[in-house]
């Protein structure tokens, strides 16, 4: 036994000898400099969102509201729960500690009223932030940011309409989520031959041959439009199994997705831009409580959709390399 | 009649029967699902529920059960990936470390099992969240975000990818190595249960740890390695899901636990253990493998897939019960006292229990 612990770890530090490709050491992410220290304008910002833990969206909405925190100095306080009530129940804690301003999504609007109303009536302003659009005025938030689905949608359906196609698959990777279904609604208000596909999403190799399947069971489709990066990652591997000539654009963007841009086997991506719906909500609670500003004067502000394509790609790409983007 | 019986009895018969029916149904069905092409992704999107499932399967027979196992594979994969990103070291290096790590949770659950007689069912839901936790935790600290990076350009990427992830052409298809794996892997959990003494303990401290104790079974050491075997298994398909895909999502592999619990059960594996055998659990994922399948070859929307999933599982819980009684019944005793015939060593097994 001994002799053979040796022998592999022998083996282990000398393929532990230094290889290429990995972590860049000389590339330092530092963050902006300049600005306040965190804290010192003396307020405090509740951040509730409906993250479900590890998705890469929700890390960039964070890192914008934690970068907009240290920037104006605000004390930010991050929560997060998929599930409608317990999100419900993150803003009434922030109402009891008695924050002064809550950033919050309102993806479940009916269940998380309640929560909303009491922070209202205890006099703390509530922005909304990715979904919520056409709610968060009776909810009583001053102001939203985010993006409208179906408008990206049908954004994403009338520029690939143009492009004559006739029959995209529209893949949901959440089952029972409103704001993806709003998504392929939308395209398929533009391509009225759009259908829909169920998907893991918590698998990828669920993932790839399920849409593998699908593309050779229905020779037809001739656009593939994935509601996240990975799938679309995920979508070029199935593709290639079933050689399938359908063409690929995405909502969201990540690095990988972003080369893949670049070097065409993805054809857009609509970008929401989370960091700026993060960002944006810290901000614009800041500058209400400091200043009393209503930004988007009473109207919800768009971070989206925003296109990227091979025009704009090696501008953006340095950005989802920092996470911003 | 008799004869009959025996055969019934076998744990893999209801789930054999069943698998035929769904893969005809598909074939008339589903004008697509009749190609080798489709045959071949059934078989690739089964082995990658199906090899943990091997495991998981022994494990069950064995008494105990693994909820760890649908993360533990994400784990794995985020252990190799960050490791050597962040070092810049061979990829191998951090296979080998991440196989270290993973027995090394295989080995605490089932320490933590046999050592505080907390049911397993809570002990690795423990490790669960452990796990879920920390691979989000983890990743967000070394990479930055929550997916790992792209790895392809580390060095040992390229052989690690043929052994984990490698792929032929088949005519138009394509076979994926993972399939091979799984069947080896079927056959030598096949091969432990029914020839080796190792099969044996496990049936007994399935039926009854503490008569298996009392004729000298080492139940401790029997069960650990158990544990140790799921979390092999789950190393082995998140090697193979981080040199296929690259990049993993850390939040992902969670409710696959429950895919491999499902294939061991519609397998014909009791849910109380002492009862089951490794080509009941292959055939479990292959109904799945059909079924998730199937239904996207039939063009039928997916969105009914878990409601078709629940009524199967049920259906076989259902037959599984039934068979049970009647393997138990006197006919199907006076049939186990037969000489013994190839065939009948799995009964025979089954009636050592208690």
């Amino acid at each position: 036994m001994r002799p053979f612990l040796a022998a592999a770890a022998v083996t282990v530090l000398a393929l532990a000898a230094c290889s290429s490709g990995g972590k860049d050491d000389t590339k330092t992410d530092s963050d902006s400099g300049g600005g306040n220290a965190a804290g010192s304008s003396g307020y405090t910002v509740a951040f509730v969102t409906h993250e479900t833990p590890g998705d890469a969206f929700w890390d960039k909405v964070r890192a914008g509201a934690e970068q907009a925190a240290k920037d104006t100095g605000v004390s930010l306080k991050y929560s997060n729960d998929p599930d409608a009530t317990k999100q419900a129940q993150l803003i009434q804690s922030a109402v009891d500690a008695k924050v002064n301003g809550i950033a919050t999504t309102l993806v479940t609007p009916d269940a998380l009223a309640g929560a909303v109303k009491s922070a209202t009536t205890a006099g703390i302003p509530v922005v909304g932030l990715n979904a919520g659009i056409d709610q968060y005025q009776q909810l009583g938030a001053l102001m939203y940011f985010g993006s409208d689905e179906s408008l990206a949608g049908t954004s994403l359906g009338k520029r690939i309409a143009g492009q004559g196609v006739k029959h995209p698959l529209c893949v949901i990777h959440q089952t029972g989520s409103v704001s993806l279904e709003a998504r392929c609604a939308g395209v398929k208000s533009a391509v009225p031959g759009t259908e829909n596909i169920q998907v893991n999403g918590a698998d990828d190799s669920a993932v790839t041959t399920t849409l593998q399947a699908k593309l050779a069971q229905d020779k037809s489709i001739d656009y593939i439009v994935a509601l996240n990066a990975q799938v679309a990652l995920d979508a070029i591997n199935a593709k290639q199994q079933a050689s399938s000539q359908a063409k690929l654009a995405t909502f969201d963007l990540n690095t990988d997705i972003a080369k893949k841009i670049k070097d065409g086997s993805v054809e857009f991506a609509i970008d929401q831009q989370p960091y700026v719906q993060g960002y944006m909500s810290v901000t614009s609670l800041y500058l209400y409580l400091k200043n009393g500003n209503d930004i988007g004067g009473g109207k919800p502000v768009l971070t989206g959709p925003s296109f990227v394509d091979s025009a704009n790609i090696e501008k953006i790409l340095p950005f989802t390399e920092k996470n911003t983007r | 009649m008799r004869r009959f019986l025996r055969l019934l009895a076998r744990p893999e018969t209801g789930a054999l029967v069943a698998a035929l029916v769904i893969f005809v149904f598909f074939l008339l069905v589903a004008p697509s699902f009749r190609s080798l092409a489709a045959f071949c992704t059934v078989l690739y999107q089964s082995s990658t529920i199906g090899i943990v499932a091997v495991g998981v399967g022994l494990l069950m027979i064995g008494g105990e059960f693994d909820l760890s196992a649908g993360v533990i594979t994400i784990s794995a994969g985020l252990v190799n990936s960050m490791f050597c990103w962040y070092l810049g070291v061979n990829l191998w290096a951090g296979a080998l470390l991440s196989l270290a790590f993973c027995l090394a949770v295989g080995f605490l659950n089932g320490w933590l099992v046999m050592r505080t007689g907390i049911p397993s069912f809570l002990i690795t839901l423990g490790t669960f969240f452990v796990l879920q936790g920390a691979n989000l935790g983890v990743t967000k600290l070394v990479t930055g975000s929550v997916s790992s990076r792209d790895i392809s350009a580390i060095d040992g990427f390229a052989s690690l990818r043929k052994v984990f992830a490698w792929s032929f052409p088949l005519g138009d298809a394509t076979v994926w190595i993972t399939v091979l794996w799984w069947a080896l892997f079927v056959v030598v959990a096949a091969w432990t249960l029914q020839r080796a003494r190792i099969g044996n303990w496990i049936y007994a401290v399935g039926g009854s740890a503490s008569s298996a104790r009392a004729v000298g079974v080492p139940v401790v050491r029997t069960k650990i390695g158990l544990f140790m075997t799921v979390s092999f298994l789950g190393w082995f398909v998140g090697m193979h899901l981080l040199y296929r895909f690259n990049t993993l999502q850390a939040g992902n592999g969670v409710g696959n636990e429950f895919l491999y619990i499902i294939a061991a059960v519609v397998g014909g594996t009791l849910l109380t253990g002492g009862f089951g055998n490794a080509f009941g659990v292959a055939i479990g994922a292959f109904i799945f493998g059909t079924t998730s399948l199937g239904i996207v070859y039939a063009g039928w929307d997916p969105n009914w897939f878990k409601a078709f999933l629940g009524v199967m599982l049920l259906l076989a819980v259902l037959v599984n019960t039934y068979v049970k009684r009647l393997s138990s019944s006197p006919a199907a005793f006076a049939s186990v006292a037969d000489p013994p015939a190839p065939a009948l060593a799995a009964s025979g097994k089954e009636s050592r229990r208690d």
